[in-house]
């Protein structure tokens, strides 16, 4: 008898020693979840929730150090009609009040910057609760240079990384002799311009630089305009960093000037962009952007065809997500913590194999990831298909984007003016 | 910049113009007679591009239903918002009336996030009105705007016809101006607003309709034009319709015109020092590096920065200098 009840005792013991040791990590996002950058947010939500539950919640959570953990994510509006840093980092608080201890954020680089500056306030000010900000897509490269911060992880390649490739390509084609920049007005679309301007020149001094304009972002009622100036430049081709509804406006307004010249975007695709250019789109649009490339694993393909049948009216718009989320997993496996700090020494120099095809590497010197970074081209033909066999289109048009040329590991040397401060 | 730019400039901007008009003209009527500044109207013109977008694309129907059908449905819409959400709020007095407008702008954007969701939708031209009209230079016209021209104008000219040749018209013209007098008359007053309640709206339907295909049509549209026709009104003159044209055209050509231009502080400066014959190693320098100089932001400043204040600050020169508006004729 004595022995069957310590046996209870022990099996129960047991038990509340395996419940006692779950934990759930909180993770804030916090993005623009209304206004006219709404759809850009409620995507990105997606993509994580579904991220989190793929590499840890379905497998019944993860193994941390003996503890089985659990991903939570909590999403938070970070838009006064548009993205807003002030409100950005409000919210930022809030989470932290909450018990998150990771940071999702990505749309504007206004708001990264302002976030990348808080966290570091806030862990200097509460340094036995700090928390780790994982950038999914500001990609001004302020960020991992000048404005670094330990506790800042990119996970996109920043914009000059993106141009690098871009020019690459502009440089080589031999019909390109003069070159048009439209950009949003703020950090981000200043850095393009920089960017584009800084390598054209040398790569290819020949090629001139017909218009280099800034437009108020988010405000432009009719792109008409740019594009008329665009044609009456004559320039070869445009390059234009726009996000959201303003390249909605300008990829409209140019489409339907009919300029006939190759239009290089970072983000032209995805979230209603690529269903309205359809056709008229097709070989005109270029993307610069990591993603799944020409031949996606069978892993890619299950994964989209999983995600595809959680969210049938959603994409996977940005594919770094999954791997913002797959090292966070191995990070926190490899700390065998989930304390942010250890799991941010953790994410240091690890070398994640990507489900996308490519390594990651995240650079312990500036924070910055480094991966296989793609130039695809605005198509209905010859698009690689999921494990359903349907087309890895976007907005259910059947077009979507074909990486048309391979940087392996893009600009994995670039410098970086960073001088990282660990704690 | 030659000739043909500066026309097809031109009448893209008296395209943009008369399709503020359309949205203006309603909300002109309704603030005059029934003294509610409707902050929901913007709401219908961004409705009128959904209920197209279903109809003309989800449904297969074409666009050509969609144009007298929208208008038509909105403005039914309308009349019942009138007769059963405005007319109740009315004994409460403006600021009821105002602050249920208010809300009713943000019941409709999220109906609209809600139904629709928050991404943009593919509403395009109909294919009869796709490609360009005429060429001049480099630079062609579409047919679409030439399209949205003509209907603007020819519901100007009906309107214009229904409220000076018409009895119908004629009361209105009282009622703007002396309703008691009117319903003392004998003539239902109520009737008469919940009607032009119904018009006003269905024009700005019929903007949606014509004028989405050409701008981004997702749940910020409203958001996006509703300021600009509250400048419309005030610069016009409330309560007059030649007023909201006039102010219209002058906002529409003006700010294509500044989007259009290429003028900026630092092209000024080159134009200088060329004329100076000035050597200026400033100006040599690539723009990003002058737009990281401390005075960046100001010598980089171009017309497209102002052309987003010219409404705003046309709005307030008026209100200082004339504040019954442009053809206004009274001071209220």
């Amino acid at each position: 008898m004595k022995k069957i009840l310590m046996a209870a005792a022990a099996a129960v013991f047991a038990v509340s020693g395996a419940a006692g040791a779950e934990t759930t990590v909180k993770l804030a996002f916090i993005d623009a979840l209304s206004g006219p950058f709404a759809l850009t947010g409620e995507r990105g939500l997606q993509n994580f929730t579904f991220a989190a539950d793929y590499f840890v919640n379905n497998q019944g959570g993860i193994d941390v150090g003996g503890e089985n953990v659990k991903f939570e994510i909590l999403s938070y509006d970070g838009a006064e009609g548009f993205p807003s840093p002030k409100k950005s980092v409000l919210q930022a608080e809030k989470a932290l009040r909450d018990g998150a201890t990771f940071i999702l954020q990505g749309n504007s680089s206004g708001v990264a910057a302002a976030m990348t500056d808080f966290v570091g306030k806030n862990n200097r000010r509460n340094a036995d609760n700090p928390i780790v900000f994982l950038n999914y897509s500001a990609v001004v490269p302020a960020l991992t240079n000048e404005l670094c911060n330990f506790w800042h992880f990119r996970f996109d390649a920043h914009a000059d990384i993106k141009m690098e490739a871009l020019t690459d390509v502009i440089a080589a084609n031999e019909n390109v002799n003069s070159v048009y920049l439209i950009g949003q007005d703020y950090s981000f679309g200043q850095a393009v311009a920089a960017g584009a301007e800084r390598m054209l020149a040398a790569k290819r001094p020949d090629i001139e630089i017909v218009g280099n304009e800034l437009h108020p972002i988010g405000q432009v009622q009719d792109f008409t305009p740019y594009a008329r100036n665009v044609k009456a430049s004559g320039a070869d081709a445009l390059i234009t960093g726009n996000w959201g509804g303003d390249m909605v406006g300008l990829g409209k307004a140019i489409l339907e000037a009919d300029l006939g010249i190759p239009v290089y975007t970072y983000y032209a695709a995805a979230d209603g962009i690529t269903g309205l250019f359809g056709e008229a789109g097709n070989g005109v649009i270029s993307l610069v952007s990591e993603g799944w490339g020409a031949n996606p694993t069978e892993e890619f393909q299950a994964y989209h065809t999983a995600f595809k049948a959680q969210y049938p009216d959603s994409d996977i718009n940005a594919p770094r997500i999954i791997n913002a989320m797959g090292m966070l997993a191995q990070a926190m496996q490899a700390a065998g913590s989930t304390d942010p700090k250890s799991v941010a020494y953790a994410l240091e120099n690890m070398e994640y194999d990507s489900m996308l095809g490519t390594k990651v590497f995240m650079r312990a010197e500036d924070h910055q990831a480094f991966q296989n970074v793609y130039i695809n081209t605005h198509t209905n033909e010859g698009l690689p298909t999921n494990s359903a066999g349907a087309a890895l289109d976007y907005d259910k048009s059947g077009y979507g984007l074909l990486a048309t040329s391979t940087v392996e590991m893009a600009s994995m040397g670039i410098e970086t003016t960073c001088e990282m401060k660990r704690p | 910049m030659d000739w043909g730019f500066i026309t097809v400039t031109l009448l893209d901007g008296v395209a943009r113009g008369l399709y503020f008009f359309l949205v203006s003209a309603g909300l002109t009527l309704i603030f005059s007679m029934m003294g509610v500044l409707n902050f929901a109207h913007a709401s219908f013109f961004m409705l009128g591009g959904y209920f197209a977008y279903i109809i003309a694309q989800e449904w297969g129907l074409s666009f050509w239903v969609a144009l007298p059908v929208v208008p038509l449905v909105i403005g039914a819409i309308g009349m019942v918002v009138e007769r059963f959400g405005l007319r109740q709020v009315h004994k409460f007095g403006h600021v009821a009336e105002l602050i249920f407008t208010f809300g009713l702008a943000f019941l409709v954007q999220e109906f609209v996030k809600l139904v629709f969701g928050n991404d943009t939708k593919p509403y395009a031209v109909p294919e009869l009105l796709k490609g360009p009209l005429f060429t001049i230079g480099d630079q062609t016209f579409g047919s679409f705007r030439a399209f949205m021209i003509v209907v603007s104008i020819s519901i100007f000219i009906g309107l214009y016809l229904l409220l000076t040749r018409t009895r119908v018209g004629m009361i209105i013209q009282a009622a703007l101006t002396h309703p008691n007098t009117v319903s003392n008359l004998g003539h239902n007053v109520p009737l008469i607003f919940m009607a032009v309640f119904g018009v006003g709206t269905a024009l700005a339907a019929l903007a949606g309709v014509i004028a989405l295909p050409t701008d981004a049509l997702q749940p910020g549209a409203a958001a996006r034009l509703g300021p600009i026709i509250f400048v419309i009104i005030v610069v016009g003159g409330l309560g007059s319709l030649s007023g909201a044209l006039f102010a219209s055209l002058i906002i529409g050509v003006l700010t294509t015109m500044f989007d259009a231009s290429q003028l900026s502080v630092i092209s000024i400066m080159e134009a200088v020092a060329n004329l100076l014959g000035i050597e200026w190693s400033l100006l040599e320098r690539p723009t990003y590096e002058l737009r990281r100089l401390m005075v960046g932001d100001l010598i980089m400043m171009s017309t497209k920065q102002v052309g987003a204040l010219f409404p705003y600050l046309l709005m307030v020169l008026i209100l200082i200098f004339r504040p019954q508006g442009l053809l206004g004729k009274r001071e209220s």
